[in-house]
């Protein structure tokens, strides 16, 4: 077993058991910080794929604007979750089926179609301009990074529409 | 090197932990974490497929930034919802906002 298997591995079951703590802590405020702990182990997958950009991205992106994000809405929203009944409801032992299910599958399709471990090559030096040309490039994607950038715009507007507090409701 | 197989496998297993949250989960914030889960779950297996069979393109990467994107803007969009619905509810319990049921 190499060093990068063995990195793979620690950071598999932190990633894996923090995000079983997101989806069963009681506590909210909790399961903000696991999920940050989650993403911040997505990141060092996304270094072990050698993706360097996106895990920059992830953590900038994911870690600083999206957990804290969460965090100011439980902050804002939690004086009625916190001691009232159960934070699961009725219906979570089908839920619990239905995702052992569809692991079960999915790890059946994965070993059955039998994929080639190793890569078939390496990621260039340039991978992080190519990326930039690619996303401005006509030949590209500049129509779903312009799609993309009027979505947020939107988003943006959106959100500030729906969280508007009307004086005279 | 690492298997294809592994980052697959795990993927999978942060998809099934998402779903179960989305499915079982009663506070409304908590249901979208879950979907983040899941959303990382799919950007990594781009990602993997990306670094072991079109390394040279960044195809991947580019699908995974649009993934990005797309989080942030439902996660802006979802928490204003959630904001405006406490207000008016006073609770973001998913089985208790029921305004549309019939």
């Amino acid at each position: 077993m190499t060093a990068m298997q063995i990195i793979f591995l620690l950071t598999a079951v932190v990633t894996l058991v923090s995000a079983l703590r997101v989806v069963t802590t009681p506590n909210m405020i909790h399961a903000a910080l696991w999920l940050v702990t989650t993403l911040v182990g997505v990141a060092v997958l996304y270094v072990l794929l050698s993706a360097s950009f996106l895990a920059v991205a992830q953590v900038v992106i994911y870690v600083g604007a999206i957990a804290i994000l969460m965090m100011f809405v439980i902050m804002l929203t939690r004086r009625e979750m916190r001691d009232r009944g159960p934070q699961t409801g009725k219906q979570w032992p089908w839920a619990a089926v239905l995702a052992v299910l569809l692991f079960g599958g999915l790890v059946w399709m994965v070993q059955s179609v039998g994929l080639a471990a190793a890569p078939v090559g390496e990621v260039p030096q340039t991978a992080i301009a190519d990326l930039g040309k690619a996303l401005v490039s006509p030949n590209g994607f500049v129509i779903p990074f312009e799609v993309a950038s009027v979505l947020l715009l939107a988003a943006l507007i959106g959100a500030v529409y729906v969280a508007w507090t009307r004086r005279h409701s | 090197m690492i298997p294809l197989n592994w980052y697959l496998i795990l993927a999978a297993a942060l998809f099934s932990i998402g779903l179960f949250g989305v499915l079982s989960r009663r506070n409304a914030v908590a249901i979208l974490m879950s979907v983040e889960l899941m959303l990382n779950a799919v950007n990594i297996n781009l990602l993997a497929f990306w670094r072991y069979r079109a390394p040279a393109h960044p195809v991947g990467v580019v699908f995974a930034v649009i993934v990005f994107a797309v989080a942030a803007a439902e996660v802006a969009v979802g928490l204003a919802l959630f904001i405006a619905v406490y207000r008016r509810f006073n609770s973001v319990a998913a089985d208790e906002i029921n305004l549309l049921k019939w």
